[in-house]
């Protein structure tokens, strides 16, 4: 069972402003009955742009219910500017708090928010302007920056918490990864490197060959030595180390802190490494 | 009516059930009493053995088989992983798995990692089903391989209770000289079986679905199968599964498997007749419900019904208010962002899917829980779908 918060269970069991709005100012509809959720959103907006009513229809889980009624209580009295800047972090403390998994329900909220106030000042959504990424769920590379950014999110995992993006058949892993990777990449001084939290034997040996190939080979050849990937057996992978390495006795310390640490860092935690006898 | 307001009215006995009351009588006496270990020289130990023995005798009764044929294991799970790596290590040569698309995850999951983390050294097929669950035995029949190690279905799913016809498709392996394993987890208890009559060689089942505790299960092995162990340890289950034995449990599997046989008949005439009015009430009160599953090829305990244009946590949640338990295919129930595979592999259209709610009775159900149910649903499902954007009056 999920750990609903009291606010949730409230919401969720006696919503606030079910409903449509006739003649609204502003219209959001988003998500899909294949998604799972979806939410159309009515505003109705005054001479002095400040929102007057706010009422909604839901098709979702206690989660989703829940933040569409605390999203039309907030924004109601707001000017629309102050409405545009209403984030899915904000509808969330709302609520106070939601489990990770169910965060998508928030942001279904904010993108909601943001489609009916587009539609009130006649704009289009730039973020229906992206690439889709993820296909089962139709998110776009622009949604998962954007979010990426907002909450702050650091894995894979956390995109599909809060996008659904890579939570259907899981073929956009990689590029989910790669948008990760540049987008905190673009933010932050100091590049974190973004592991796949599942790979195949196959794709984890191709990673290991390239990684020894690019990132560890270099190094050593600079200092006379080199090294051979020789097997790789689960997490342990069996290398051998050439030239000056080879004589070098430090060549155990070569192989743990510098080697085993670069294949920890980029491909896994769990690999062991370990020098041919 | 109102007086069932405090009560559970508990109609999800195909996720667990509740202990007999005899099955935890005769428990009782083997946690601080009778606590020998079975594997001791003296007879303070001895006599838990002899226990453990007529519970054996108890579960051969009831799957119609040899009380040697019955190892015994920690769960269904076990069981099942049990029989398909035995199979695979006793045909190393071997590299091709049958099964369906709507296996329990404990096959399920166990086929995807054969492929996957042993870097395709298998090759697994995933029979198809049609709109109602059923199987095309021409599919299978063109499945089975001189490959093929293991054929692994289930006797009756536990999402829709949709029965497989496992006699047949084990006597297709048979002759084909192909290893027959079926998860019977839902299946023991409800459907009759005599496995000695049968060309299965290996069958799953599990105590907590039958009114014993959690953490007991069962893998039937069928004399003369070649077989590797899963659990190594001590010579317990004569080298068959390591580990001192769960006594208690184990005495209690053996009281619940006699109460299975005994009540098998109202399992297949009042609980069936009280699922059948269950099922025909919700379908003509609410609109736009439809059933999950074959009509009639199906556990009588089990209705799936889809409640379409609604979610099926959300109705989860408001059944809880009338402690009302039931489970639902949903995607938001299960942590994952699909909905159940049974239902996607069945062609159920998302609007129905995700609105789906599993109902499993057992003999401990009454007629006054179902029509509480059926008093309750219809403004629950009305509730939702007033607040769903695509549901027009």
């Amino acid at each position: 069972m999920w750990e609903y918060t009291d606010k949730v269970q409230q919401h969720f069991l006696e919503p606030q402003n079910v409903g449509e709005i006739e003649k609204a100012s502003g219209t959001g509809d988003v998500g899909s009955l294949a998604c799972g959720d979806a939410l159309k959103l009515t505003l109705e907006i005054n001479a002095d742009d400040i929102i007057t009513d706010a009422k909604f229809k839901t098709f979702g889980c206690a989660s989703a219910i829940a933040s569409s009624s605390v999203l039309t209580e907030m924004v109601k009295g707001m000017s629309v500017d102050e409405a545009a800047k209403v984030t899915n972090e904000d509808i969330a403390d709302a609520l106070g708090g939601l489990p990770k998994e169910k965060m998508h329900c928030s942001v279904m909220g904010r993108e909601a928010l943001e489609a009916a106030i587009a539609d009130y000042r006649g704009l289009i959504l730039p973020m229906a302007e992206g690439n889709v990424v993820c296909e089962c769920f139709g998110v776009t590379d622009l949604e998962v920056i954007r979010t990426i950014k907002e909450s702050g999110l650091r894995s894979v995992e956390e995109i599909t918490n809060f996008t659904k993006a890579g939570g259907g058949c899981g073929k956009c892993e990689g590029k989910l990864r790669e948008i990760l990777q540049e987008t905190i990449n673009e933010t932050t001084d100091a590049p974190v490197s973004v592991k796949p939290k599942r790979m195949t034997a196959l794709q984890k040996i191709k990673k290991i060959e390239e990684v020894i190939e690019k990132e560890i080979r270099p190094g050593l050849v600079k200092d006379g030595g080199d090294i051979e990937l020789v097997d790789v057996d689960g997490d342990f992978v069996i290398v051998s180390l050439l030239g000056a390495c080879k004589s070098c006795n430090k060549s155990q310390t070569t192989i743990k802190e510098y080697v085993e640490k670069k294949l920890r860092e980029l491909v896994l935690e769990s690999l062991i490494v370990e020098e041919e006898n | 009516m109102s007086s069932l307001n405090d009560t559970v009215v508990y109609m999800d006995n195909n996720a667990t059930s509740m202990v007999a009351k005899e099955v935890v009588d005769s428990m009782m006496k083997y946690f601080s009493e009778s606590y020998g270990n079975p594997s001791s020289m003296y007879t303070f130990g001895g006599v838990v053995g002899e226990a453990i023995s007529k519970a054996r005798s108890q579960v051969a009764d009831l799957l119609g088989c040899t009380p040697d044929e019955i190892t015994y294991t920690s769960c269904g799970t076990e069981s099942d992983s049990t029989a398909i790596l035995s199979a695979l290590r006793s045909y190393p040569e071997k590299r091709h798995v049958i099964t369906t698309r709507v296996e329990h995850p404990a096959v399920k999951s166990l086929c995807e990692n054969l492929e996957i983390a042993t870097g395709r050294k298998y090759r697994v097929t995933r029979l198809k089903v049609d709109s109602e669950g059923m199987l095309d035995m021409a599919e299978y029949e063109a499945a089975l391989s001189d490959d093929t190690a293991i054929v692994s279905i289930m006797w009756a799913n536990n999402e829709t209770g949709v029965i497989y016809p496992v006699e047949k498709m084990a006597r297709m392996a048979k002759e084909r000289g192909i290893l027959f394993h079926t998860d019977a987890v839902q299946a023991v208890g409800k459907i009759p079986m005599s496995l000695k009559d049968l060309d299965i060689d290996f069958l799953s089942l599990s105590g907590h679905k039958l009114h014993a505790p959690k953490g007991v299960g069962v893998l039937y092995i069928k004399k003369g199968t070649l077989f590797v162990p899963f659990v190594t340890g001590g010579h317990q289950e004569r080298g068959r599964r390591g580990g001192t034995e769960n006594v208690a449990s184990l005495v209690g599997l053996g009281t619940a498997c006699a109460l299975a046989a005994d009540n098998l008949a109202e399992e297949n005439g009042r609980v069936r007749d009280l699922r059948d009015r269950l099922e025909a009430g919700l379908l003509s009160s609410i609109p736009e419900a439809i059933l999950n599953g074959h009509k009639t090829s199906r556990l009588p305990n089990t209705t799936n019904i889809s409640f379409k244009y609604v979610e099926g946590e959300a109705i989860l949640l408001h059944m809880n208010r009338y402690n009302i338990c039931a489970s639902s295919g949903s995607a938001c129930t299960s942590g994952s962002l699909e909905p159940s595979h049974v239902l996607r592999a069945m062609g159920v259209p998302f609007t129905a899917a995700h609105g789906s709610i599993r109902f499993s009775l057992s003999v401990y159900n009454t007629e006054e829980e179902v029509d509480f149910v059926l008093e309750k649903m219809p403004a629950i499902i009305e509730s939702l779908r007033k607040m769903s954007p695509f549901w027009k009056e």
